[in-house]
C-alpha cells in the first residue's frame, strides 16, 4: 500500500469513526444487490431522479429572477426570456422538466402495477410513492400559476374553486386558500412560497424515504421472483448483481444520457410541445375578465380533469360538481390501498393470469382515452366515453380483489430468468 | 420500593399530561399559521363595495365585465323591453326559474332577479367552475342553443343561462349566476357590494 492509499485510509477510518460513510456507501451502491434481470422498465426511477435534480437547480436559479407579484410575475418572465443570460434556457429546461417529471414517474408505476412491485413487503415504498405522485401534482400546480399567465389564471380559478364543492364549508375554504375573494396576488404569492420552499422539501424527504425503504427490503424484478430465497455462503442472493458499478455504469447511464437526448430535444425544438407543454393563452398575461375559450390543464393531469366532468348528475341532494371533485379525488386516492387490494398469489404480470392481463390493458386504454378526452371541448358523446372510462378506471382497483384470486396464475420460478 | 423499577402509573400520568398540553400548544401555534391564509385587512379593504354610473347604458347594452367588486368581473345589463317580454316565455328550461336557491339577495328574488326591472346586476363568474361567461343577447338561434332568448353562454364547459342569469337545465353549472349585494344610491348610480342601510 502506497504512502497516499494509506492517508486516503487514515482519513476514511477517521471519518468512519464519527459518520458512516463508507457503511453507507456499501449499503446504498457497492453492495446493495439488485436482481440480475432487470430490464428496460427499471430505469425511471433514477431517471426521476435525474429530473429531479434538473428541476432543484433550474428552480432556484429561476427564483434569482421571478418577481412573485401580480404587477411583476408576467414581466420577469419575459424578462428571463429576453434579458437575461440563457434565461430562456434555465425556463425550457424547468417547464420541459416538469413534463418529463411526469413523463417518467407515470412509466414508473406503470412498472410498478406490471410487476407487482407494490406487493408485500413494498407496501410502504408503493405508499411513499403514491405520496410522492400527489405532492408532485401539488407542486405542478401551484407552479403552473407563477407565470401568470391567462391561463395559470383560469386554470387556478378552476382548480381552486373545486374547493367551493364542498358542502357548507367550501365557499369558505376557497376563499382561505386564495387569502382573497378571486385569485389575486396574495393568491400567486403564497403559491409561489409553497412552490418553491414547502413542497419541494416534502418531495425531497418523501423521495429520500421511498429509496430507504427500497433498500430495506430490497428491490423487486420482472419475474417478481423473491432472489433473497437463494443466497450463496456470504448471503449475497445469487441472482444478484451489486448495484454499483453494474447497473450504475452499465445500465443507469446509458440510459441517462439517451433520455438528456430527447429532452434536449424538446427543450431545444419543440419548448411548448405545440401548445401542450406550454399552452398558447399562456403567452397573454392574467386576465380576470377573459376566460380563454377552452380550459384545459397540462397533459399529465387530463385524465383526471376528464373524470372530473364525467360527473354531470347530482345524487343524493348533492351537486354534480361535488361528485366531480369527489370522483376526481377518489381516484388519486384509490391507488394508495392497492397492496390491499392485489389478492394474487404472484407478483409479475408475468406470471398472473387473464384477469389481471385484461384488466390492466383495458386500464392504460382507458387513462389514455381520458387524457385524450381532458383537452378537448366536451361533448355529450365524449362525456359518455369519459364516464365510461372512469368506471373501467375505477373497477381496475375495485374489481381486483376478485379477478386475482379466480383467476389461474402460472407458476413462478424458483431463479429469474434472463431476457 | 428499589431505584431500578419503574413506577408505571407516574410515567403514564407524565406521558398522558406532556401529550395533552402538547396538543394543546401545537393547537395553539397552528392558530397564526392558519389564520395568516385569510384575506388580509387590505384585501379585505379592496373587497369594499364600488360605486357603478349607469347613466350612460342603453337598453340591450352590458356594462362589463368590469373589475369590481371584490376582483370578481360584473356584468350591468339594462335589458330593452323585447328583451324583459321573452325572459320569462321559457320558463321549463330553466333550472330554478323562481330563484329558490340563495343566490340572491331577498330583494332580487323575482321575476327579473333585479331591483328595477331593467337593470341586472350579476356577478360574471359561472356557479360551475368560475369561468366567466359571455354575453350573447341577441334572441336568434345559436349553434350551443336553437331557441336561444339571450343570454350568457360559458365556453369552458357549455353552461347556459337567461338573461336573468338563472341557469338552463342539463348544463353542468348547478345554479343561477350570483346577484350581488346592491343598491342605488341615486337613480344612476348603483352600489355594488353592500344592501342598503348597512353601512
Amino acid at each position: 500500500m502506497s504512502a497516499l492509499q494509506q492517508s486516503f485510509k487514515n482519513m476514511m477510518d477517521w471519518v468512519d469513526a464519527r459518520l458512516p460513510v463508507t457503511e453507507t456507501y456499501e449499503k446504498h451502491l457497492s453492495k446493495y444487490y439488485a436482481p440480475k434481470n432487470f430490464n428496460i422498465w427499471y430505469l425511471f426511477g433514477v431517471l426521476s431522479v435525474v429530473v429531479l435534480v434538473n428541476q432543484l437547480l433550474t428552480g432556484i436559479w429561476l427564483t434569482m429572477s421571478y418577481v412573485p407579484t401580480a404587477d411583476g410575475a408576467f414581466a420577469s418572465v419575459e424578462y428571463i426570456m429576453r434579458d437575461v443570460e440563457y434565461g430562456w434556457m434555465l425556463r425550457y429546461m424547468h417547464s420541459t422538466g416538469a413534463s418529463a417529471f411526469f413523463l417518467v414517474v407515470y412509466l414508473h408505476m406503470f412498472r410498478g402495477l406490471a410487476y407487482g412491485s407494490y406487493q408485500k413487503p413494498r407496501e410502504l415504498i408503493w405508499i411513499l410513492g403514491m405520496l410522492i405522485y400527489v405532492a408532485l401534482m401539488a407542486e405542478g400546480f401551484f407552479g403552473y400559476l407563477l407565470p401568470w399567465g391567462n391561463m395559470s389564471f383560469w386554470a387556478g380559478q378552476v382548480i381552486v374553486s373545486l374547493a367551493g364543492a364542498i358542502p357548507f364549508v367550501g365557499d369558505a375554504l376557497a376563499t382561505w386558500v386564495r387569502g382573497d375573494f378571486n385569485i389575486s396576488g396574495i393568491t400567486l404569492n403564497r403559491f409561489f412560497a409553497l412552490h418553491v420552499v414547502l413542497i419541494p422539501l416534502v418531495l425531497i424527504v418523501l423521495v429520500f424515504l421511498h429509496i430507504l425503504a427500497l433498500h430495506e427490503v430490497g428491490s423487486n424484478n420482472p419475474d417478481g421472483v423473491d432472489i433473497k430465497k437463494n443466497v450463496d455462503e456470504d448471503g449475497k442472493p445469487i441472482d444478484s448483481i451489486p448495484f454499483h458499478p453494474h447497473y450504475t455504469i452499465g445500465h443507469d447511464l446509458p440510459a441517462i444520457v439517451a433520455f438528456l437526448f430527447l429532452f434536449c430535444v424538446v427543450m431545444f425544438y419543440f419548448p411548448d410541445g405545440g401548445g401542450y407543454l406550454i399552452e398558447h393563452p399562456n403567452y397573454e398575461p392574467a386576465n380576470p375578465l377573459k376566460t380563454p375559450d377552452l380550459i384545459a390543464p397540462v397533459w399529465y393531469y387530463t385524465p383526471f380533469y376528464s373524470m372530473l366532468r364525467a360527473a354531470t348528475f347530482p345524487l343524493f341532494g348533492l351537486d354534480a360538481k361535488f361528485w366531480g371533485l369527489v370522483v376526481m379525488a377518489g381516484a388519486i386516492a384509490l391507488p394508495v390501498v392497492l397492496p390491499w387490494l392485489d389478492k394474487s398469489p404472484v407478483k409479475s404480470i408475468r406470471y398472473k393470469g387473464w384477469g389481471s392481463k385484461i384488466f390492466l390493458t383495458v386500464f392504460i386504454i382507458s387513462f389514455f382515452i381520458l387524457g385524450y378526452l381532458g383537452v378537448q371541448h366536451p361533448t355529450p358523446g365524449r362525456t359518455l366515453v369519459a364516464q365510461i372510462c372512469t368506471a373501467i378506471y375505477f373497477s381496475y382497483f375495485l374489481l381486483m380483489p376478485w379477478y386475482t384470486s379466480v383467476e389461474k396464475t402460472k407458476p413462478v420460478p424458483e431463479r429469474v430468468t434472463m431476457p | 420500593m428499589n431505584e431500578d423499577s419503574v413506577n408505571t402509573g407516574r410515567r403514564n400520568f407524565l406521558i398522558g399530561a406532556t401529550t395533552v398540553v402538547g396538543s394543546a400548544g401545537v393547537v395553539g401555534v397552528a392558530v397564526p399559521f392558519v389564520g395568516s391564509w385569510n384575506p388580509s385587512a387590505k384585501a379585505l379593504a379592496a373587497g369594499a363595495p364600488v360605486k357603478v354610473d349607469i347613466s350612460k347604458m342603453s337598453p340591450g347594452e352590458i356594462l362589463g365585465p368590469i373589475p369590481a367588486w371584490r376582483d370578481k368581473p360584473i356584468f350591468v345589463v339594462k335589458r330593452s323591453d323585447v328583451m324583459l317580454e321573452e325572459l320569462n316565455s321559457k320558463n321549463d328550461r330553466l333550472a330554478d326559474p323562481d330563484s329558490q336557491r340563495e343566490q340572491q339577495p331577498v330583494y332580487a328574488q323575482n321575476d327579473t332577479r333585479s331591483i328595477k326591472p331593467d337593470v341586472l346586476v350579476l356577478v360574471g363568474l359561472c356557479t360551475h367552475l368560475s369561468c366567466s361567461p359571455k354575453f350573447r343577447p341577441a334572441i336568434q338561434p345559436e349553434v350551443f342553443d336553437e331557441e336561444w332568448i339571450g343570454g350568457f353562454f360559458c365556453p369552458c364547459h357549455g353552461s347556459k343561462f337567461d338573461l336573468a342569469g338563472r341557469v338552463y337545465t342539463g348544463v353542468p353549472a348547478p345554479s343561477n349566476l350570483e346577484v350581488p349585494p346592491h343598491f342605488y344610491e341615486s337613480d344612476s348610480v348603483i352600489v355594488i357590494g353592500e344592501d342598503e342601510g348597512t353601512a
